[in-house]
């Protein structure tokens, strides 16, 4: 019992990492339709701008939001250069679909070739700014560490933000409508363009917290190679696909439901299985629920 | 008012409208009729910026309609309401009307016209907390419009607002857009399929045939006109 609730809370806390991930994917689909791999390398870049300022600064405090910015900056930078005309200039409905993901695998490979060119074999260093020794509880030690704790409350705050974000705002009922029906939205005077750009740079927030949140939570280090950023941004499409791709709720559904799996499997039937294990539960979403654990066949959700 | 002149679009290899010339007096308003695929909805896409022209000019007031996109053209006077009961179905009824008045950036003139259209369509005013996929046709229809109005405009768009919907219906619907072309002093270009009841309340009416302009005039001139009674009114 004691072993079950801790894999839920390691599994909990790498899902909720996951889910912000799937967000950052989920909300780039929605605004462009387009699949953006090089969500990955923006998280990656992020992370070392935040390693590089917490080496400066010293606080995390400072590093965090910096990063994120960073994020925002760098996505809405893609968007505005490489996606937009791109999507402008492809003719058919076909090109549209394709092109985009080409691109955006293109411009991952090219961001980590930058970032290897300007940190060479330098690792960026990302030490967690709370303790990640487990709390006591009646004589042992529980997964849930300080760091694990802070990691939850950034996740459900950033959470909370967009939710408000999108349900109370201006900006945020133009990113709902122009995502449903650009048409009637441009029609009703929605700058469509501008809008779409600022959804990539919301994405590319929540994929920078991604990014620090993951390297934190595992070795503390971050490389142009790093494995901990490909796991990120595969667990993150499968997160999105499991929650619908269409549904920021689901994402977090998605993100959760991945992470708790996962950690179940890692427990009880070893490390080699994992992600043997996300790519069969990917298959399986697609094959049985194609619209998502949540999803309504040919609905959408806000 | 609006002047068109020689407008000439293509889709593609298609033409769809081959040097149409059109001109409505402010406060007048016109009901374009014609057959399926005469290009009665080109042209109404072309004038709020959402297609472009090949050839030809088109002017309200002093803007050229004819290079600027639709969230510009919105914010000088032009509305577009597109064929289908054009409402977001995801969005609430009330945020789809607040949708219609986010560019201008004024959360008291955007109330207050949120109350003038819940008064004009007091069945929206019951029902801005639902979803707008739960509304009937009708509603969807008043929806549609009451977002536009909530853009202020000065030149009015419709693209078939009596498609699908029950005979009763339209007669409302038709009721409120001639209602609304009086109290506001709105210019309206009504297209429809509809062509008895839209030459009914029109002021003028517009024949489009095949792209080009077949007979234009009266309403009621065009209502009474024997050519037009066969092609288009079907008696």
């Amino acid at each position: 019992m004691f072993e079950f609730v801790n894999t839920l809370l390691i599994g909990i806390t790498a899902g909720s990492i996951y889910s912000l991930m799937a967000i950052a994917i989920v909300l780039v689909w929605r605004s462009t339709r387009v699949v953006n791999f090089a969500a990955g390398g923006i998280a990656l870049a992020s992370t070392f701008v935040g390693s590089t300022i917490l080496e400066i600064t010293g606080s995390f405090w400072i590093a965090l939001p910096v990063a994120m910015l960073a994020g925002a900056a760098l996505s809405a930078f893609i968007e505005y250069f490489f996606l937009r005309p791109l999507l402008k200039r492809s003719g058919d409905k076909n090109q549209e679909i394709f092109l985009p993901i080409i691109a955006t695998l293109g411009i991952l490979g090219i961001m980590k070739a930058v970032l290897h060119f300007i940190y060479g074999e330098k690792i960026g260093v990302l030490s967690p700014p709370l303790s990640d020794k487990g709390f006591i509880v009646s004589g042992e030690s529980i997964a849930l560490s300080p760091l694990r704790l802070l990691i939850l409350g950034i996740v459900l705050l950033l959470m909370i933000a967009l939710t408000l974000i999108f349900q109370r705002t201006n900006i945020g009922l133009s990113l709902r409508a122009a995502s449903f029906a650009p048409e009637i939205s441009r029609l009703s005077g929605i700058r469509v363009d501008l809008v779409r750009t600022v959804g990539w740079a919301i994405s590319g927030a929540a994929g920078a917290t991604a990014g620090i949140l993951q390297t934190v939570n595992g070795s503390g280090a971050v490389t142009p190679e790093a494995f901990e950023f490909s796991l990120l941004l595969v667990f993150g499409f499968v997160a999105a696909v499991i929650g619908g791709i269409e549904s920021l709720v689901g994402a977090v559904v998605g993100g959760l439901t991945l992470g708790i799996i996962l950690a179940i499997i890692l427990m009880y039937l070893g490390s080699s299985l994992v992600f043997f294990a996300a790519f069969l539960i990917l298959i399986l979403v697609l094959l049985l629920r194609p619209n998502g654990i949540i999803g309504v066949k040919g609905g959408r959700r806000a | 008012m609006l002047r068109v002149k020689n407008l000439t679009v293509d889709h593609g290899a298609i033409r769809a409208l081959h040097g149409v010339s059109i001109s409505i007096e402010k406060g007048q308003l016109a009901a374009v009729i014609g057959a399926n695929g005469a290009g009665k909805t080109t042209l109404l896409r072309t004038l709020s910026g959402l297609n472009k022209a090949t050839d030809g000019s088109a002017t309200w007031g002093d803007l050229n309609v004819l290079h600027s996109k639709p969230e510009s053209l919105v914010r000088h006077g032009i509305s577009h309401v597109s064929e289908g009961k054009s409402v977001i179905p995801e969005l609430t009824v009330s945020e789809n009307l607040d949708l219609g008045a986010l560019w201008r950036r004024n959360r008291k003139e955007s109330a207050q016209s949120k109350n003038e259209v819940v008064e004009l369509f007091p069945r929206l005013g019951e029902r801005l907390s639902q979803r707008a996929d739960s509304l009937s046709g009708g509603e969807r229809q008043m929806l549609a419009i009451g977002r536009s109005m909530m853009s202020k405009p000065q030149l009015l768009l419709l693209d078939e607002p009596s498609l699908g919907l029950a005979p009763l219906v339209v007669e409302q619907i038709f009721q409120s857009i001639r209602d609304l072309t009086n109290s506001l002093g709105l210019t309206v270009i009504l297209v429809e399929q509809n062509a008895i009841g839209a030459l009914k309340i029109a002021d003028i009416g517009i024949v489009l045939n095949l792209g080009s302009i077949a007979a234009t005039g009266s309403a009621a001139a065009l209502r009474d006109d024997p050519a037009v009674r066969a092609a288009y009114l079907g008696f």
